[in-house]
């Protein structure tokens, strides 16, 4: 095992290689004083490496690795979220009135106060508990993650990550994360370099290279590590994840270290077999973990408007209960002296003394604060707790929101904000892992100027669809080339057809064209056989190319495809075809699509790489070697990468690859031929959103590359600021006279389903925002892939010029910044006459700028005028801020979605944070309020599960609202009746069940199983959607209308019970009703009214609904029945009360029938009028349903399913729209 | 499962899964249980979505009404059946010279409390005729005293000395009063006799208070004890004699009422009264309603199916039947007059633009 960890050492020295990169060490004057201020304060970090038991004793004790992301621990537990609980105002109201229940003060036993608030409290803990647990299970997993220790003797055992301690030396294997922040000590290449996944630091989807210290790279084998000791002094933990001041102490030498040595947790080994490293920064002290922040609890708009509605109820309240107290002391001072039975005088510390009219006030007040507590009901929060986690069950367990190739379905990982979902108008998306799978895959070519690979894109066929020309035809007609008038004549009749039938069916799902030519259609919908390989064409697959009429060139551009990379052929198990691997995931498919042409790159050594061929002229393989000379790597300034290799002829290539325009100023005079084809088709390409890149080559002389190349080695041996300058002139003088074979075009695998939900989403109204950390060019890609951005849109670029940024001038900058967001502002502001779109491209620079507080407004003004807005290069702070200053200055809801550790700040800060859970990174996940294993169920879970849970908690809340009010205020005017004193109609405990039994379950059925419409109408009605965005159900109009219905209800309850039973008889046995009576009459009412109007409310009755809206009254009865049964001292008033008191008299069902339909008619004919005359889309949707129009009607249906789109200018059908609309603008030219 | 999923490498997870969902739809089809919770889960229980559509708002409303207003009828009818003689007595049955000083009269125990009052029965009352005895301006659910008994000792008597809950009216000279509490203390004590002619009607008043107080609330063992012996005396005296279960004047009082008008059961007779027959009645004018302005009356009445006279209840039914009913019209005259085509899309938001408004 030893051994073969050592013979597997990779021979390719990759600091030999490359010629640019950071790899050289650096010394800069920067590093320097930084190496200064070692020692000092903030950089008094020792470690011993390979001595671990040093730095589990002070003073250079460390944390372990041990990582917790938990709220509370077992002890903590209680304190903290008991402190919690009680800072909700509505708890700590309660918590008061349960403290003074004790002394007698309050109206109820302090048993009827104390049970619901544990119970309310004890929930809302639990469920905390129940999630921090979940976090727990989380961390465990993490924790417990195995990793190779050295012990000692240079033997490796496995250790859990937590077991880790500083000065460990770990050894990381291929694809592993690393556990800690470690020192790379060697690896398994020999010059110490190892490649570095860091998508989950900061989202960018290149390999980055790390390099070991030369000193250290001897310790390669396990058995290096028997006597390795060494001593790092470095800075102390801190979260910058791009700076690392130390050095290290070893063999009696000190070498300065530099972020190139440090390999951060969270980040993971990529292309190398194995690393050494030692833990510097462990657990807590990680710099990412340092970067993390707790998630913040998120409350949800309709949340902070209840708020405001409490505050509304604690006033009336207030107001009532001043009302009872004042009335309270005005009867004690004049009248209540002379109340002989009750001997007020007596009992000087009864809060009703006659002589201390003022104290009794205040005693009063505090007795009524209690007394009609019924209007803050606290029995809210409990249900709307228990509704939010059965919703979020429901969510979870949506068989349409599972993903079978993951296995893992959404998880609302809180249940807080379930309705927040419905009032979404913002996306903020990240790109990678997200919209993307991170895959790339070939498509389609242009080589000598003829494009390969498909030729109709999806949005030409949508087009053509829904006009219903043939796609031979219409591609005429786009082209333009053909303008024979006959085909011009058919087509315009065929779309004259089209506008007609779009008339009379208003769908696109016109009849369907049958005869595709299938051959020009690329397989879009089919999974390739061949990952990263989804490419069909008969003229070049299958060796047909070889039949081509220019081999030569053919044969050039598959050579620079095979040989212009930086990649390594893995042998692939039992496959004959081999796998790369390489920097970045576009070579990989570069090498991929050439070994499918018949050029198979097979092995690397040091200088030399093996292809094997096809030769045109045998048609067999044949194994060839070209020597590489020099490989001039790609960088983000050059844009462009370029091999020199020698044939076994001894001639001497240049092999260059890049972006259009770099490539397209390079080229020789009669390196043209293509160029203008090549134009044509990478513009279509591009605005497909497929990346493209230019392939070009030379042939140079031997003489010539000799010259080039003393001067090249000159340059690269030159130590000094000035190298990168020598180094790039050289690379221009030799990258020139190219001649271009052509162009290829990789897609961005985007994941299943975006561009449709993506439609969708913008249909329904929402904007969607692309944040991304990757750059400017491949952000546009996927802008266009997704349709979110057009050629036809008018593009406004925030860039920060070369000067400005030279400059320095932090003045200068931001002046440069504001007048371009004031050009484009005044462009769009006299555009949007016209309907133009448009689409904001803002760099990371100019957005750092852009974001300052002085600027921020007029640049968040602008960008929420346009229609699209991309930003890239952006860091994760930056993320963040965007996400911030977008919800602070729309005041809208907003949702990021993304799914590494870089899109957490922006999860956490935004309204709502979805992460996606199919990658491996769990970061996002765990900061997320949702995780989703797809993108594109955010449609479902907004548009449906949305939609639903905001209209079911609004419904919900405003429904029990009036059922409080409607009962707290029966108390209060019974207190008009009984002089003030302070006295409850009702039983104790028919109080206590009214929210705890009798009118609770049928509210929880409102909450989880109320549905306005179906799953699917909400799906085909986008603008649904518009009512939880307009917040039409929770709004300050509805809220008082409520308050007025529960009036007017408690007025009808309260009045008609007391005229009809006072004073005259009950019965015919000529018995009266006294107290007990009347408040259990009354509590009827009560019970009756409330759950026929939830039954009013209602829209969708399941069974449960019924069970539990009826089974409620029928319970209220039960009750009365138990009730009475138990012995009189424990029922009191209540006993034997139905079967022999009022159960008997016919007077008690009549007037509960009466009560009924009295107070619910102020509420039915409300609703009637509203309905008939002011119908909500979503009624009027549920009459078409019910009447089932829908099926017998079908074009006013899905003509209607159109209509209710948005206009929005990004999606799919916009695109397909706005194509359209360029078509007949062109044929109304024509014609002309 | 989800972290066997996570746990297997990914082509034979998807195998895995895809056969566990197979599995899981399998599961869900069989047994109708299983069955319910799937469509639970999946929010897709079948359901009734009733709308209100014109007809069926115009029927419910046509409907409610004609089935309110027989109902008003016939309450009415009984309500007017019944026949109500009220008299009140607290004013006239105060000596003239007292008439300006009624409290210092009612306070006297030494002014004979004697007085009578002739009343002709206006229309023939069927036995049996319910006395009562009328309270108004008098708050019996006054909260202090309404908590001030003890049930406990109501029915177990000197066995529960726990007499807090009574105050102020707990004890005397260190001795629990037996029934404790305000209420009883302040126990109505006028009483009547009634005469039609020279021959007294007899009362009946037993089987006036509720049958499970009787049998159940107040100890049959329980008798009065240390009862009105302080310095001030509410009302009625209780004889030690009887025990609280036969005290029905007691019960009854005992039962507050829930406002400050109330009558209580007195008692009853239990012969027709003829219309014009000439009944005199003989009140011992005992207790005190003149310090608080409260009145007394005298009430006789019949009783219906449905209790006492109340026409409240007849009318409010006939009310809001022929409300129903013409609110019933009116939709039908709006709907006749402007009306909305039933789910047509015109109304949608989205085609708002579309409606000349």
């Amino acid at each position: 095992m030893v051994k073969a960890s050592g013979k597997r050492k990779q021979r390719i020295k990759w600091s030999k290689l490359y010629t640019f990169s950071c790899l050289n060490p650096r010394t800069t004057d920067n590093d320097a004083p930084n190496q200064q201020l070692l020692g000092q304060p903030g950089f008094s970090r020792v470690v011993f490496c390979n001595q671990p038991e040093l730095h589990k004793i002070k003073p250079q004790k460390y944390p372990s690795n041990y990582v917790s992301t938990t709220k509370y621990n077992f002890m903590t537990f209680l304190p903290r979220a008991l402190f919690e609980q009680f800072r909700r105002v509505a708890n700590l109201y309660f918590l008061l009135g349960a403290a003074l229940s004790i002394p007698k003060l309050a109206p109820f036993s302090p048993a009827s106060m104390i049970t619901p608030l544990v119970f309310v409290v004890g929930i809302s803990m639990l469920k905390e508990a129940i999630e921090d647990w979940s976090r727990f299970l989380q961390d465990m997993d993490v924790n417990s993650r195995k990793v190779k220790v050295h012990s000692r003797n240079g033997s490796f055992v496995e250790k859990t990550w937590k077991e880790l301690s500083v000065g460990d030396v770990v050894k990381v294997n291929k694809n592993e994360n690393f556990p800690s922040d470690l020192l790379l000590l060697s690896s398994s290449y020999e010059d110490g370099v190892c490649y570095v996944e860091t998508m989950n630091l900061d989202g960018e989807t290149n390999l980055k290279l790390k390099r070991s210290l030369e000193a250290t790279l001897s310790l390669d084998d396990d058995v290096e590590y028997t006597k390795f000791q060494a001593t790092i002094h470095c800075e102390d933990p801190n979260p910058n994840l791009y700076s690392f001041v130390g050095n290290l102490e070893f063999n009696n030498g000190t070498y300065p270290l530099s972020p190139t040595q440090i390999l951060l947790r969270d980040s993971k080994l990529r292309n190398t077999e194995y690393v050494y490293g030692v833990v510097i920064f462990s657990g807590p002290d990680a710099k990412a973990v340092r970067n993390s922040t707790r998630s913040p609890s998120k409350r949800s708009r309709v949340e902070r408007r209840l708020d405001y509605l409490i505050y509304v109820l604690f006033l009336l309240l207030v107001m009532i209960s001043v009302v009872n107290s004042i009335g309270s002391a005005l009867v004690l001072k004049s009248e209540a002296a002379m109340w002989w039975y009750l001997r007020l005088q007596e009992n000087a510390d009864s809060p009703l003394n006659p002589s201390k009219p003022v104290t009794s006030f205040f005693l009063q007040f505090v007795r009524s604060l209690i007394l009609y507590g019924y209007l803050i009901p606290i029995s809210l929060y409990v249900s709307i707790e228990v509704v939010k986690v059965l919703q979020a069950m429901l969510i979870n367990k949506d068989m349409r929101m599972y993903d079978e190739l993951s296995g893992k379905a959404v998880e609302a990982r809180t249940s807080n904000i379930n309705e927040e979902l419905g009032q979404v108008e913002m996306i903020l998306s990240d790109k990678t892992g997200t919209l993307t799978c991170n895959q790339m895959e070939f498509r389609k070519c242009s080589i000598e100027g003829i494009s390969y690979g498909g030729e109709i894109n999806e949005v030409d066929l949508a087009a053509s669809r829904r006009m219903n020309v043939d796609v031979e035809r219409y591609r005429i007609s786009i082209d333009g080339s053909d303008s024979t008038g006959e085909s011009i004549e058919m087509f315009e009749y065929s779309v004259a057809e089209a506008d007609a039938k779009q008339a009379v069916l208003g769908c696109d799902h016109a009849i369907e064209n049958s005869d595709i030519e299938h051959r020009r259609i690329p397989a879009s919908g089919k999974e390739p056989n061949i990952k990263g390989f989804n490419f069909r064409d008969d003229r070049l697959m299958d060796k047909m190319w070889i039949h081509g009429s220019n081999v030569h060139d053919m044969i050039m551009f598959f050579r620079v495809m095979a040989l212009c990379h930086t990649g390594i052929p893995v042998e692939d198990g039992n496959s004959k075809r081999l796998k790369y691997e390489a920097e970045s995931p576009e070579e990989v498919t570069f090498l991929i699509a050439a070994q499918e042409f018949g050029f198979k790159f097979c092995q690397r050594t040091q200088s030399v790489m093996f292809l094997q061929e096809l030769e045109p002229s045998s048609g067999i393989e044949v194994k060839r070697e070209y020597k590489l000379l020099n490989l001039l790597e790609f960088n983000s300034a050059r844009k462009r990468m370029s091999v020199i290799v020698s044939n076994e002829a001894g001639e001497i290539f240049l092999f260059c690859k890049g972006a259009d325009n770099i490539i397209f100023d390079r080229l020789a005079d009669n390196g043209r031929i293509y160029q203008q084809a090549t134009t044509a088709h990478l513009s279509n390409y591009a605005e497909d959103g497929l990346r493209t890149m230019l392939f070009a080559y030379k042939k140079i002389e031997v003489v010539e590359y000799e010259s080039w190349n003393t001067l090249f080695t000159k340059a690269k041996a030159t130590v000094g600021t000035e190298r990168e300058e020598l180094l790039e002139h050289a690379s221009e003088m030799i990258e020139k006279y190219l001649f271009l074979l052509g162009a290829v075009a990789v897609e961005d695998k985007l994941q299943k389903g975006v561009p449709e939900c993506i439609d969708k989403l913008a249909q329904a109204g929402l904007k969607i925002w692309l944040l991304t950390g990757d750059k400017r060019e491949t952000a546009m890609n996927i802008g266009f892939a997704c349709s979110l951005l057009r050629h036809d849109m008018k593009q406004f670029h925030l860039v920060l010029s070369k000067e400005a940024e030279s400059s320095h001038q932090l003045k200068a900058v931001e002046e440069d910044i504001l007048s371009q967001i004031r050009n484009s502002y005044q462009e769009i502001v006299k555009g949007n006459k016209k309907d133009v779109p448009s689409a904001l491209i803002v760099d990371g620079k100019a957005m750092e700028v852009a974001l300052r507080s002085e600027i921020s407004n007029q640049f968040l003004q602008l960008a929420v005028m346009c229609d699209s807005v991309i930003c890239c290069r952006v860091s994760p702070k930056q993320k963040a801020l965007i996400a911030r200053l977008v919800k602070e200055y729309t005041g809208k809801t907003t949702l990021a979605i993304g799914d590494g550790a870089n899109d957490v700040g922006m999860i956490q800060e935004a309204d709502i944070g979805v992460g996606i859970s199919g990658m491996e990174g769990m970061q996002a996940v765990m900061a997320s309020d949702f995780s989703l294993p797809q993108f594109y169920f955010l449609e479902r879970l907004l548009i449906v599960h949305g939609h639903w849970c905001y209209k079911r908690i609004s419904k919900m809340i405003l429904y029990f609202m009036y059922k409080n009010v409607a009962f707290g205020l029966t108390l209060f005017y019974n207190e008009i009746y009984s002089n003030f004193s302070g006295d409850d109609l009702y039983d104790d405990w028919y109080m206590v069940l009214f929210n705890v039994l009798l009118t609770s379950l049928p509210v929880i059925a409102l909450g989880v199983l109320e549905q306005d419409v179906s799953a699917d109408v909400c799906l085909q009605f986008p603008a649904l959607y518009q009512q939880g965005q307009r917040n039409i159900c929770f709004s300050w109009k509805r809220i008082f209308g409520w308050i007025l219905n529960a009036t007017l209800s408690s007025v009808a309850i309260f009045t008609v019970t007391i005229y009809i039973f006072s004073p005259a008889a009950l019965r015919q046995d000529g018995k009266v009703a006294d107290l007990a009576h009347i408040g259990t009459i009354m509590y009827t009412c009560v019970i009756w009214t409330v759950n026929c109007q939830i039954a009013l409310i209602v829209t969708h009755f399941t069974w449960i609904t019924h069970v539990l809206i009826w089974g409620s009254i029928l319970c209220w009865y039960i009750f009365l029945v138990l009730y009475g049964m138990l012995p009189p001292e424990h029922s009191q008033g209540g006993f034997h009360i139905l079967i022999e008191a009022i159960g008997t008299a016919p007077m008690y069902w009549i007037v509960t029938f009466l009560v009924v339909v009295v107070t619910l008619l102020p509420y039915f004919i409300f609703s009637i009028i509203q309905r008939s005359f002011y119908p909500m889309d979503d009624q009027v949707i549920q009459e078409i349903k019910y009447g089932r129009t829908d099926v017998s009607n079908k074009p006013m249906w899905l003509r209607e399913q159109q209509n209710s789109r948005k206009r929005t200018q990004i999606g799919f059908s916009a695109r397909v729209d706005a194509k359209i609309r360029h078509l007949k603008e062109r044929l109304r030219r024509t014609k002309k | 499962m989800e972290g066997d999923g996570e746990s297997v490498s990914s082509s034979a997870s998807t195998a895995l899964v895809a056969a566990d969902v197979d599995a899981r739809s399998i599961l869900v089809l069989r047994g109708g249980r299983s069955k319910a919770m799937y469509q639970f889960t999946q929010q897709s229980l079948p359901a009734c979505k009733p709308v209100l559509t014109p007809t069926s708002v115009i029927s419910t409303l046509f409907l409610m009404g004609i089935f309110c207003i027989p109902i008003g009828l016939l309450s009415l009818h009984a309500s007017l059946s019944v026949v109500e003689i009220v008299e009140r007595y607290d004013s006239e049955c105060v000596p003239h010279q007292f008439r300006l000083n009624k409290v210092a009269y009612i306070k006297d125990s030494l002014i004979p409390k004697n007085c009578s009052r002739y009343l002709k029965v206006p229309k023939y009352m069927k036995a049996p005729i319910y006395i009562y005895y009328q309270l108004d301006n008098y708050y019996q659910n006054h909260r202090r005293y309404v908590k001030s008994r003890s049930d406990k000792q109501l029915r177990y008597g000197l066995q529960y000395n726990d007499t807090s809950s009574c105050i102020p009216e707990e004890s005397n000279d260190g001795l629990p009063i037996v029934p404790c509490g305000l209420i009883s203390w302040s126990l109505f004590n006028d009483t009547y006799s009634f005469f039609r002619g020279t021959d007294e009607l007899r009362i009946n008043r037993k089987n006036i208070a509720w049958k499970s107080d009787r049998d159940h609330k107040f100890g049959k063992h329980v008798f009065p004890f240390n009862f009105q012996n302080g310095t001030l005396i509410g009302g009625a005296m209780l004889d030690p004699n009887v025990p609280l279960s036969d005290q029905e004047d007691l019960i009854v009082w005992m039962r507050t009422a829930a406002l400050p008008s109330f009558r209580k059961l007195y008692g009853k007779i239990e012969e027709d009264l003829e219309a014009n027959d000439v009944i005199s009645i003989y009140f011992l004018n005992n207790y005190n309603t003149y310090s608080f302005g409260g009145r007394k009356k005298l009430v006789l009445s019949t009783a219906s199916w449905l209790g006492g006279r109340n026409n409240f209840l007849g009318m409010a039914y006939i009310a809001i039947g022929s409300c129903l009913i013409v609110l019933a019209l009116v939709f039908i005259l709006l709907h006749v007059k402007n009306p909305r085509p039933y789910g047509d899309a015109m109304y949608v938001s989205w085609n708002w633009k579309g409606i000349p408004n």
